[in-house]
């Protein structure tokens, strides 16, 4: 079972039920498929860099789930046809990135980069 | 009048500081494009991704930062271009 991990950006015209009930049924289509969800996290409203379809801010949320291959498939087939969506991004993850997200959840501390005290640029 | 030398190429400014790669250094293994800030150090004032001869990261890592920097921009999180984003 692959691990993977899906950056949804929904539209900021929901307010946040709407924004949660709409993860949740994602990450409903995500369980029924047999996706395993290791970890969801809620970033909320935020600024965007650049305008998407006119709106500068969107509902960020982080789903970090293990499946088998052909979950990805449907699951962004549902991404692309809910309207509410801006955009999202699925990357598979390899074993470093899985060590670094097991190493953010544990110890937030010492994920922090080391002090770069020496990094003169 | 003598002391008025005027130089047809800039006189090029030796930077003698080692650089070195950073990753490999601190024994980062992952680029996390979730992290803006912390890409922030690795795109100039115009969102354009450094070169290597300016941060000196080595070939493997440049390679990790650029698709780091082009998936945050991506979901939003880095500009395209931009202006004056530091």
């Amino acid at each position: 079972m692959q691990q993977y991990e899906i950056v949804i950006v929904l539209t900021p015209l929901l307010s946040d039920e709407v924004a949660k009930e709409a993860n949740a049924k994602f990450s409903k289509i995500l369980t029924d498929n047999g996706a395993e969800i290791v970890q969801e996290d809620n970033w909320g409203l935020r600024k965007l860099a650049y305008p998407i379809q006119k709106k500068t801010t969107g509902y960020y949320h982080l789903t970090e789930f293990k499946a088998p291959g052909d979950v990805i498939n449907k699951l962004e087939v549902e991404l692309r046809r809910d309207e509410r969506v801006l955009r999202f991004l699925t990357i598979a993850l390899d074993k470093h990135a899985i060590a670094y997200n097991e190493k953010k959840r544990s110890g937030a501390f010492n994920q922090k980069k080391p002090a770069k005290v020496e990094d003169s640029k | 009048m003598a002391d008025q030398i005027r130089y047809v190429t800039a006189p090029k400014v030796e930077d003698n500081r080692k650089k070195y790669c950073r990753f490999k250094k601190n024994g980062i293994k992952y680029i996390d494009y979730k992290d803006a800030n912390f890409l922030l150090k690795f795109v100039n004032d115009q969102g354009k991704v450094l070169p290597r001869r300016l941060t000196g990261t080595s070939l493997k890592f440049q390679r990790k930062v650029a698709q780091a920097v082009k998936r945050a921009r991506h979901i939003g999180l880095l500009p395209y271009v931009t202006d004056s984003l530091k």
